[in-house]
């Protein structure tokens, strides 16, 4: 990792912008800010008075906490904005809402919107930071490097890898942040799923299509196990969750057959029995709760490059100790 | 002044076969005399048009004007102007306003506000069904009394086969086109692009061609059927001018339309999430729009027509999935198409007027589309030399929504002349050195 490199970007709206050594950077920032969460008193000072609005127009238990964790172990000023109870209600616009909490003087906005595109259109209209904490089908850049960062934590390097992402690809944000970061740090990436739920076009991508989950555990070393929503089966794109997991379930049975150790990754939550069977989630190959607790390091690392931090500055600041 | 004298322009009628410098006199409304170094007396007001184009004038046939129900957006009175200021003598309205135009009261209005408003003609097209539910038919005959030249569900589908049977037979009385806004609404479902590649990486729910070819093919198997005249709205997919010209050969009385947005652009520029690029049918690949500009020169499309649909800035500044679909046309369609497909090489001019007025005229079966003696004085003077930079801030339309805003085009209208009235001329026309 070269010592003076900064992170140059003002937002980070997806992974599909990045370049290699962007990522590189974010995840190497990130191994400092692990420890700081295993301490007794989590918290370092390099955010300190920066305020922070968590904008969620989508609910969230998990990127949100791990968002607001992030934001406070590394002591900036965090505030949380319930939409349900805010004025969108009232038919605020997401420009007007943005601005008027930006009138506040604020340095960072997370959101997490169901439209495509959303953080990209506040990014061009605030003048705080944006961070993308998933926009409807498109990008959930911070759930693709906490997986990466997973995946190298296990396997020390991330070329070469094989990753095969299983389920709703079509409408899955956490899909398309893998295929970016894991392509552009040369892992081979295939998904599986019903066809109906398999993105047009989506070879052009450098991603192989499996039709049969067999062979996409069979050519995996991990394999990114995604969320099937019930209502998806209420739009005809498969006719019973009995089915979906009978033909596309990951269950121990597949895991076996592929007669070696295959490393299963969840973004959560889970349904069980649906598309992963309750013995591989509680397992031995699955490191769905490492996602969640490097989740919380991966964020401090992306609020810390983009304040600003340098790098090299993130290890002296995770070894300060807050009195 | 009781005379109009456009003088030394080159005069493009190709209805009849005419394309030459020549000089138009034009009294009562209508053409007088086409002649070389015609003499103005003092009662003669003169148009130099020396160096300009001189055509029958363009009609767009397929403009939203939004009156009644959002003046805000566009009125009679700025959709004409805008019209007008793009070279256009007539416009023919849809009906999909607040009330809807399925009646003779409504359409009236529009005729009304038209000539109240002084700029470019207005013929009303009125609904199918009453309200554009999709039910029940709406009272053609009456309308039709009131002024109306057409009939469509525009914005939607009609999406009963039986009811577009009916409705296809039933203006058989009249004679008159039925308008297909051809797009099945159950593929389209949630979606606001084209599906493909870019809607996969931007995440956005994307709509296949097939929605359109699917509707293509009922509505001209339907048409055969009855034996009416059917005109397929906006066409933006290249298997769709596959299964028209079949049809076409077959001797079904068809026809078709393109938008300019269409021919010159593609899914592409939706990149950024640009709401300005998000109408319906949406932009397609770069194969469709080879295939449009194909079928343009073999006459598979008939005319060019802009689908002129004014939002406000409100409503598209928002994610793509919320902004409402629609682009305005009027003030950009002939300088994108003049570039796109003459300075393209697709077409030559007299063919690009014949797509942009006598076509349009016949579809609708309203007067224009020719400067013969004794036609109506509908004349647009056009400079097709000066290279410009499309400025929406400039727009006499009240809306902004163009992905065009920035281009370099050629093209453009200098004078437009409605019965024989200079309703519209550009501040500065500079005369070129002779």
């Amino acid at each position: 990792m070269t010592q003076t490199m900064l992170f140059n970007r003002k937002h980070l709206l997806g992974l599909e912008e990045l370049n290699r050594e962007e990522i590189q950077l974010i995840l190497d920032t990130a191994e400092p800010f692990k420890e700081i969460s295993e301490r007794q008193i989590k918290k370092v000072p390099v955010l300190r008075g920066k305020t922070i609005v968590n904008l969620f127009f989508e609910p969230s238990t998990r990127t949100l906490t791990s968002f607001e964790f992030a934001e406070k172990r590394l002591s900036a000023d965090t505030i949380n904005v319930n939409i349900s109870q805010s004025s969108v209600v009232k038919g605020e616009t997401l420009v007007d809402t943005a601005r008027n909490l930006e009138a506040m003087r604020i340095d960072m906005v997370v959101i997490r919107h169901s439209s495509s595109g959303a953080p990209a259109f506040l990014a061009e209209r605030i003048d705080s930071n944006v961070i993308n904490a998933g926009d409807g089908w498109h990008e959930h850049p911070t759930q693709g490097l906490l997986d990466m960062l997973t995946l190298r934590d296990h396997f020390g390097k991330l070329k070469g890898l094989k990753v095969a992402i299983v389920g709703d690809v079509v409408h899955s944000r956490v899909a398309r942040s893998d295929i970016w970061g894991l392509r552009k740090m040369g892992a081979k990436v295939g998904v599986c799923g019903p066809p109906t739920l398999i993105p047009g076009r989506i070879e052009e991508l450098g991603v192989k299509v499996y039709p049969h989950i067999e062979d996409a555990i069979a050519e995996a070393d991990a394999v990114n196990v995604l969320r099937i929503q019930l209502e998806r089966m209420q739009s005809n794109t498969f006719p019973s969750l009995r089915e979906y997991n009978n033909l596309f379930g990951v269950t121990s049975k597949r895991l076996e057959q592929a007669g070696r150790d295959v490393l299963i990754l969840h973004p959560g939550p889970m349904n069980r029995g649906v598309e992963i069977d309750s013995d591989v989630a509680d397992g031995l190959n699955q490191v769905i709760l490492k996602q969640v607790t490097n989740g919380v390091a991966v964020r401090m690392a992306v609020l810390f490059l983009l304040a600003g931090g340098m790098p090299a500055a993130a290890a002296q600041a995770a070894s300060m100790r807050d009195s | 002044m009781t005379r109009l004298l456009i003088r030394g322009g080159r005069l493009i009628d190709p209805k009849n076969k005419v394309d030459q410098e020549l000089d138009l006199l034009v009294e009562k409304g209508k053409v007088a005399e086409i002649g070389k170094d015609l003499t103005p007396d003092e009662d003669t007001e003169v148009l130099n048009a020396r160096g300009k184009v001189v055509t029958p004038g363009l009609i767009d046939m397929h403009v939203h004007l939004r009156e009644p129900g959002r003046e805000d957006t566009e009125t009679v009175e700025s959709g004409c102007l805008a019209a007008v200021a793009g070279g256009f003598t007539a416009v023919a309205a849809m009906p999909n306003t607040d009330p809807v135009t399925d009646n003779q009261a409504a359409v009236g209005y529009l005729i009304r506000e038209a000539i109240r408003a002084g700029y470019a003609r207005v013929y009303p097209v009125g609904a199918i069904t009453r309200n554009i539910a999709g039910e029940n038919l709406a009272e053609m005959g009456e309308m039709i009394k009131a002024g109306a030249v057409a009939f469509t569900d525009d914005g939607h589908c009609v999406g009963d086969a039986e009811l577009m049977r009916k409705a296809l037979s039933y203006s058989r009385v009249f004679d008159v086109s039925i308008i297909d806004h051809c797009e099945d609404p159950a593929l389209v479902g949630s979606g606001g692009m084209n599906a493909g590649l870019v809607a996969t990486r931007l995440g956005l729910p994307g709509i296949p061609s097939e929605s359109e070819e699917i509707v293509v093919y009922r509505d001209c198997s339907l048409a055969r059927l009855t034996s009416a005249k059917l005109h397929l709205a906006h066409i933006s997919s290249g298997r769709s001018v596959e299964i028209l010209r079949n049809f076409k050969a077959e001797g079904v009385r068809v026809s078709a339309e393109v938008t300019p947005h269409h021919f010159s652009l593609t899914e592409e520029a939706v990149e950024g999430y640009n709401t300005n690029a998000k109408m319906a049918p949406p932009l397609r690949s770069s194969e469709d729009v080879a295939a449009l500009k194909k079928a343009l020169a073999d006459g598979t499309i008939d005319c060019i027509a802009s689908d002129h649909a004014p939002h406000h800035y409100d409503e598209k500044e928002t994610a793509f999935a919320d902004a409402p679909n629609g682009i305005i046309g009027l003030e950009t369609s002939f300088p994108i198409a003049y570039t796109e497909l003459v300075e393209g090489g697709v077409l030559d001019l007299p063919t690009l007027i014949m797509k942009m007025s006598v076509a349009p005229a016949a579809v609708l079966g309203v007067p224009g589309g020719s400067l013969g003696k004794n036609d109506p004085a509908d004349i647009s003077v056009l400079d097709i030399k000066t290279r410009w930079k499309i400025d929406k801030t400039k727009f006499y339309s009240k809306s902004r929504n163009t992905p065009f805003h920035g281009r370099s085009v050629k093209g453009r209208a200098v004078a437009t002349v409605v019965g024989g009235r200079v309703v519209w001329r550009k501040l500065e026309v500079r005369e070129p050195s002779d």
